[in-house]
């Protein structure tokens, strides 16, 4: 075991833990910060997807010895994000969801593209949600949702 | 014994001056066959090098296309991942958003700054096949396409480039199975990297 000092959707936090300990059960069981979710545990679907200083990033597989001083930021921090705000009313207006287990890491994700492209094309859309699996099949939703939060950007 | 001596003097004088300029225009020659044993030995040097970069280690990320590859059967990269325009993915799925600074224990790999190659740099054509010899040996030492790199540059690329050293040290996969190395210990690769830079990088002829 080893204290770890984190940044976490801007505070600081100590963590004990294991160095492999995969950042997704630090956030979970440490932090309590149960929207990000495990879903394969193998950086296959994207369910558990944070930002680590911006970058889109799956938490299941990145251990916590090797955050390092990198920011992360999880989907209970995106309310009072700009882009985040924009994108989880765009979530709602488009009545995305079904099952909803994966959608934490679908808006992570959205986010992350909306950040840097905020007027995404089809193949934008395409290309980076690429890694992120649902099985309700909620993509052209999803897809709809970018593009009409897209419109809400500057 | 007089005479002898004088008929010795004769044949040493004379071999002296068979033998100084023959000696003379040995050197010379033997300057050549070093030049060409040099030659060829960087050339046979050259071929096992290739036997690295075009092993799927190294040529899954020297892509001429606008994905990774990955496997040993080097199949388009899980979820159609992207190039993107630094050879990093795109937003939300950039290469590090699941390759870390080191191969984790579920099977990604991973290592510092994971990225592809950039296209300046394929060695492989557009339908996924290795470039010749002749074609990669004359990319890799055209310094316009390789980041300017000259011979020394290119060994120390070999020596240390963190992606390059991964290559041997590619961890296993999720069932456990460890992935495959290039033919060559990194060690050997070095050497015969060095050999090469040593006789000037020569390429073979088409």
């Amino acid at each position: 075991m080893a204290t770890y000092q984190l940044t976490v959707n801007g505070q600081r936090r100590n963590v004990d833990a294991d160095p492999s300990t995969p950042l997704l059960w630090v956030l979970r069981d440490d932090l309590k910060l149960t929207g990000t979710k495990y879903g394969c545990g193998i950086s296959l679907c994207g369910a558990c997807t944070v930002h680590l200083d911006g970058i889109a990033t799956r938490s299941c597989v990145v251990p916590v010895s090797m955050i390092g001083d990198r920011s992360v930021v999880t989907i209970e921090a995106m309310a009072q994000d700009p882009v985040g705000r924009v994108v989880q009313d765009a979530w709602v207006a488009a009545d995305v969801v079904q099952c909803g287990y994966c959608q934490s890491g679908q808006i992570m994700s959205a986010i992350a593209l909306l950040k840097q492209i905020p007027k995404p094309t089809d193949t934008n859309i395409e290309e980076s949600m690429g890694g992120n699996i649902c099985r309700c099949g909620t993509y052209v939703r999803i897809r709809e949702a970018i593009k009409a939060a897209s419109q809400q950007l500057k | 014994m007089r005479h002898l001596t004088i008929g010795t003097l004769l044949i040493v004088t004379a071999l002296a001056t068979w033998v100084l300029p023959s000696r003379a225009l040995g050197q010379a020659n033997a300057g050549k066959t070093a030049t060409r044993t040099s030659q060829a030995d960087g050339l046979s040097a050259w071929q096992q090098m290739y036997s690295v970069l075009t092993h799927p280690r190294c040529i899954n990320c020297h892509t001429a296309t606008s994905y990774p590859q990955q496997g040993d059967d080097r199949h388009h990269h899980f979820a159609n991942v992207v190039r993107g325009p630094e050879g990093k993915g795109v937003p939300g799925l950039n290469c590090a958003t699941c390759h870390q600074e080191a191969n984790a224990s579920t099977g990604v790999p991973g290592g510092h700054n994971w990225h592809l190659a950039p296209l300046s740099m394929a060695w492989q054509d557009g339908n996924d096949k290795p470039l010749s010899s002749v074609a990669i040996c004359t990319a890799i030492t055209d310094r316009s396409k390789n980041h300017n790199l000259d011979g020394p540059g290119l060994l120390k690329h070999h020596e240390e480039e963190a992606l390059v050293l991964w290559a041997w040290q590619p961890g296993d996969r999720l069932d456990g199975s460890h992935r495959a190395v290039p033919p060559l210990s990194h060690d050997e690769f070095v050497a015969a990297t060095r050999r090469w830079v040593e006789a000037g990088t020569p390429c073979p002829k088409m």
